[in-house]
């Protein structure tokens, strides 16, 4: 994934030139036999479900499908969702942006350890990071009575699947950063700072320029997880129709109540927002790789 | 302004403009949480604007009323570490003891309502595909070799726990021995392909993956699987045994004594034995408790002959200590396998 913004574009010219010469060209026969096993697996385990899904939404009418997105407790769990990824990616850019800046830019003691401490939420099992939360703030956790004292909730409300998408969503933005990073050095800030810049101006017009496409890339990334996740949140949620249930989790519900049309129509709204996503993701790419070039030249 | 903060620019708008949503919903004067077991959805869809109605015009308060669904031993797991229910209505006795223990629920809230405390009962049946082409009549059929039996977990669900205690029961008065009973269900669990965590999750594997050859659950969930993914798909099918199962109902005492929702709670929970609420319950194939109403509606229940655990086989508490606690017989039974 790390640096994949601006290694991707530029993989055409790359082909073409494998191509224009016979000692590198592979024989039409694998070529064309690589192509179909791809395109097929693409189809099959990609392309078939995506369109599924619409398909089994737009089963009963436009009708049934807008119903089932306004009915009141899916527009909530629509907010929700949203809320809990507008509250949770800016959180993971301020954190990505400033654990990548230490990582790449100074040397200090237990800076393996801070490293693989970011790529944990990836290893662990989503379940575990819900449970950890109802560990913590549940009733019997730690700040459990403290908390029910001060008549405060965490688990079982929106803050407690919030926490849970913070934590998914965690190494996205730094894991991207710290190659693009890396690679790119310490000299042009070096150089700022020799010319006379201050800290804030260093960052805001040399390393920002820098690794816009790369942050911009990891927050989309952020954004797609988030709002995205079931397993972390479900355990946090406490499935209270209305008020604690996210878009992933209302389609299991309705999926549940047989009420399958409705569930398909709000997966489908997920697979969109998703489909934006990759869109985004795409401009991005193509973005970066002419900043890349440009740079080059 | 630097080019970075001008690509930027739009990102942090669209941010800031998702910020002032509001998350929640705004409350109405008072608030229950009724947290249920996985197949009870559509029966409280039903019961709450009826006891909403009438709380209205009689206490001339507006109430809303939330629900959680979800298996009933992970429900109380989650009212135990902290999810706010009012009223817990679950469908096996010893869920609500483990919130007894714990001191969330009143020790002897069997008796806060009439019939233990339990508005209807139900009791364990089987679905099979239509015509039953492999013939299933009884509980000695399904433990024919190569057979596929759809079961939820009995360690997550009380529908897979009644499934489990009424095979046992009617093996137990077959062979009229322990071992009898213990051989008869391990071979009846070989059969099981997958375990399913709750009694909806089963359902979807039977109905919708079209796993197995028969399903084994509440006659409310058979007969609402019959009516709503198609009857010409499936039969039900009455064993000539089953285990007689009371769903519960409890008001949590130390959240409605938080939120001061002890009135609501009760009144909601009284309205189930009420006329009108055990009719809502009749109409979901619930067998009402109320015998009025239950001989009204004697068409949707063909009579079966039950057991009880109190009854049969030395209550929960023994129940759960043999069968159901870490290393007893279920465990080993699975082992086994």
């Amino acid at each position: 994934m790390s640096g994949a913004a601006a290694v991707l574009h530029g993989s055409a010219d790359h082909a073409a030139r494998f191509e224009s010469k016979a000692a590198t060209r592979e024989p039409a026969l694998v070529k064309w036999g690589i192509l179909a096993v791809s395109l097929t697996f693409f189809g099959i385990f990609l392309l078939l479900p995506l369109i599924t899904v619409f398909v089994e939404a737009l089963r009963k009418g436009w009708d049934v499908y807008f119903a089932a997105l306004i009915e009141p407790d899916a527009w909530a769990a629509i907010k929700l969702t949203l809320t809990a990824a507008a509250i949770s990616v800016p959180l993971n850019l301020v954190f990505g942006v400033a654990a990548a800046w230490a990582i790449t830019k100074f040397e200090f003691r237990g800076k393996h350890l801070l490293i693989t401490l970011i790529d944990l939420p990836f290893s662990v099992s989503p379940v575990v990071s819900g449970l950890i939360y109802v560990l913590v703030f549940g009733a019997q956790g730690w700040f459990g009575p403290w908390l029910s004292e001060h008549d405060m909730k965490v688990v079982f409300a929106v803050p407690g699947i919030v926490l849970a998408t913070v934590f998914v969503t965690f190494p996205f933005v730094a894991r991207e950063l710290i190659p693009l990073m890396e690679a790119q050095g310490r000299d042009e800030e070096e150089a700022a700072v020799v010319l006379g810049a201050r800290g804030w101006q260093t960052f805001w017009y040399v390393t920002l320029p820098n690794v816009k496409w790369g942050l911009l890339y990891g927050v989309i990334l952020c954004n797609a997880r988030a709002m995205g996740e079931f397993g972390a949140v479900s355990v946090v949620s406490g499935h209270i129709r209305g008020q604690t249930n996210t878009m992933p989790l209302h389609v299991e519900i309705l999926y549940n109540e047989y009420q399958f049309a409705a569930a398909f129509a709000v997966a489908s709204l997920l697979a969109l927002l998703a489909l934006v996503t990759l869109v985004i993701k795409t401009w991005v790419e193509h973005q970066a790789g002419k900043s890349s070039q440009q740079s080059e030249e | 302004m630097s080019p970075t903060r001008a690509a930027l620019r739009p990102v942090l708008t669209l941010l800031a403009g998702l910020m002032v949503l509001p998350a929640v919903p705004a409350l109405a004067d008072a608030t229950l949480l009724n947290v249920s077991y996985d197949v009870s959805r559509e029966l409280y869809k039903d019961i709450n604007p009826a006891f909403i109605a009438q709380w209205q015009r009689t206490a001339k308060e507006k109430l809303t009323i939330n629900q959680s669904h979800g298996g009933s031993s992970k429900q109380v797991q989650a009212v135990a570490s902290g999810l706010e229910a009012d009223v817990v209505t679950m469908n096996q006795t010893p869920d609500i003891n483990v919130l007894a223990r714990q001191g969330l629920v009143a020790a002897d809230w069997q008796k806060a309502f009439p019939h233990g405390a339990a508005p209807y009962t139900t009791n364990t049946i089987f679905l099979v595909r239509k015509g039953n082409p492999k013939g299933i009549k009884d509980w000695s059929d399904l433990v024919r070799p190569g057979l596929q039996v759809i079961v939820p977990n009995p360690k997550t669900s009380g529908n897979g726990r009644y499934t489990y205690l009424a095979a046992w029961g009617y093996a137990l008065q077959k062979t009229g021995s322990d071992a009898g009973a213990r051989d008869f269900v391990t071979k009846l669990f070989a059969n099981v392909p997958v375990l399913d965590g709750g009694g909806r999750g089963a359902t979807t594997t039977f109905t919708q993956r079209d796993i197995g050859d028969v399903l084994i659950t509440f006659e409310n969930e058979a007969v609402l699987i019959d009516q709503e993914v198609g009857g010409d798909k499936f039969d039900v099918v009455y064993p000539s045994l089953s285990i007689e199962a009371a769903a519960p109902v409890a008001v949590v005492s130390k959240v409605v004594d938080k939120r001061g929702t002890r009135k609501q709670a009760t009144a909601y929970l009284n309205f189930l034995f009420s006329p009108e609420g055990q009719e809502i319950i009749a109409k979901h194939h619930f067998r009402p408790v109320d015998p009025a109403i239950l001989k009204k509606y004697s068409s949707r229940f063909p009579a079966v002959k039950t057991f009880t655990v109190e009854g049969k086989l030395g209550g929960w508490d023994a129940v759960q200590r043999t069968h159901f606690a870490d290393g007893g017989v279920y465990d080993q039974i699975v082992v086994k396998r």
